[in-house]
């Protein structure tokens, strides 16, 4: 017996021959599960996110095998590092190309709030620009602490419900970015 | 060792520019003069050109702002003689409220993106620049950051109180 460990089931009705759950909770255990990221690295942090990814913390672990530099495949937008103001605009584009449902990580203290650079030329925080579902503290942090950032993402993503992105809170949301979904 | 010692390169520059030149200091061996936005382009195309001098590098274009003063814009140039191994720095001080100087963009094409910077930060106009316009701040930015004339923070945010952090 291999000692891979699977996911745990959801809740639901387990009989012979059958497993019973709710829509939301099979649906969150899969996305949850296979987060692609999209990293958007700029600084030093983004160090951090390498050594996440390398052999020794393996990020691929929590289902982020494949990093994805193009934003219309990813599912996780992972913000790591200072983001200039005239890096701002850019960051927004990037994040309104990644399709739905899509979550995004605040690495490290500049893309949380600025960090250090508390001055004219850099964001106090991404989520000026675009809404953040985690931040990450430190500066930089540890690759223990991104990964503790996706999986408390996870945790989030497991218990969203399927309709959340339909709401007119989550449109709401969008539209305090300025960002538009149809049209 | 410079080929071309401070005396010579001064007494040069007096002979041809008699009256417009002011030498400012020699700090740490780099002479520093001084002279005026009408003079300023024939001294760096002197500098630059004279066949005993050759300063043919410019190094940097920048600004210093000094508020207390009356002419309260300093543009500075540093330039570079390759040949005779040594630099000068040419301060050129400017009215801050209408800061305007010629372009060097007719003597290297290199003072673009210097006169560039030096008016995203300070303010600086450069008369018969071919662009300019800002380059490493955001083009809707109305002010001119490196100006000695903004609070270093703004004196009622809240957001990064002691307090907040547990102190």
């Amino acid at each position: 017996m291999s000692d891979i460990k699977l996911a745990p089931a959801p809740p639901g009705v387990t009989g012979s021959g059958f497993f019973a759950t709710t829509l939301d909770k099979a649906v969150g255990l899969a996305r949850a599960n296979s987060l692609w990221p999209l990293p958007f690295a700029t600084s030093c942090c983004g160090i951090e996110f390498m050594a996440t990814m390398g052999a020794t913390y393996d990020l691929a672990r929590f289902g982020a095998e494949r990093p994805s530099f193009s934003p219309r495949q990813s599912d996780m937008l992972m913000v790591m590092g200072t983001i200039a103001k005239k890096m701002g605009p850019v960051l927004k584009q990037v994040y309104i190309q990644m399709a739905e449902p899509r979550w995004v990580i605040a690495v490290g203290a500049c893309a949380s709030s600025g960090g250090i650079f508390d001055t004219y030329s850099v964001l106090q925080g991404i989520d000026e620009v675009i809404p953040v579902d985690v931040y990450v503290p430190g500066c930089p942090p540890r690759p223990e602490a991104i990964l503790d950032g996706v999986m408390r993402l996870q945790d989030i993503v497991r218990s969203e419900s399927v309709r959340r992105r339909e709401t007119d809170e989550y449109k709401a949301l969008l539209e305090s970015y300025g960002i538009y979904k149809h049209g | 060792m410079a080929k071309l010692d401070h005396e010579a390169l001064l007494s040069s520059l007096r002979r041809q520019f008699d009256g417009q030149i002011n030498e400012l200091d020699r700090t740490f061996g780099l002479l520093t003069i001084e002279t005026s936005k009408d003079a300023i382009i024939e001294v760096l195309r002197y500098l630059k050109t004279a066949p005993e001098l050759q300063f043919i590098y410019l190094t940097d274009i920048t600004a210093v702002h000094y508020p207390m003063n009356e002419l309260s814009m300093a543009v500075v140039y540093h330039v570079h003689s390759l040949v005779n191994q040594t630099r000068i720095r040419v301060k050129v001080f400017l009215d801050g409220d209408k800061p305007q100087i010629p372009s060097a963009t007719i003597l290297w094409p290199g003072a673009n993106w210097m006169e560039r910077e030096t008016y995203d930060f300070f303010g600086v106009i450069f008369v018969g620049h071919p662009d300019l316009r800002r380059i490493l701040n955001v083009d809707e930015m109305d002010v001119f950051p490196m100006r000695k004339e903004y609070p270093l923070e703004d004196p009622n945010r809240v957001d990064k109180k002691d307090f907040f952090f547990g102190r």
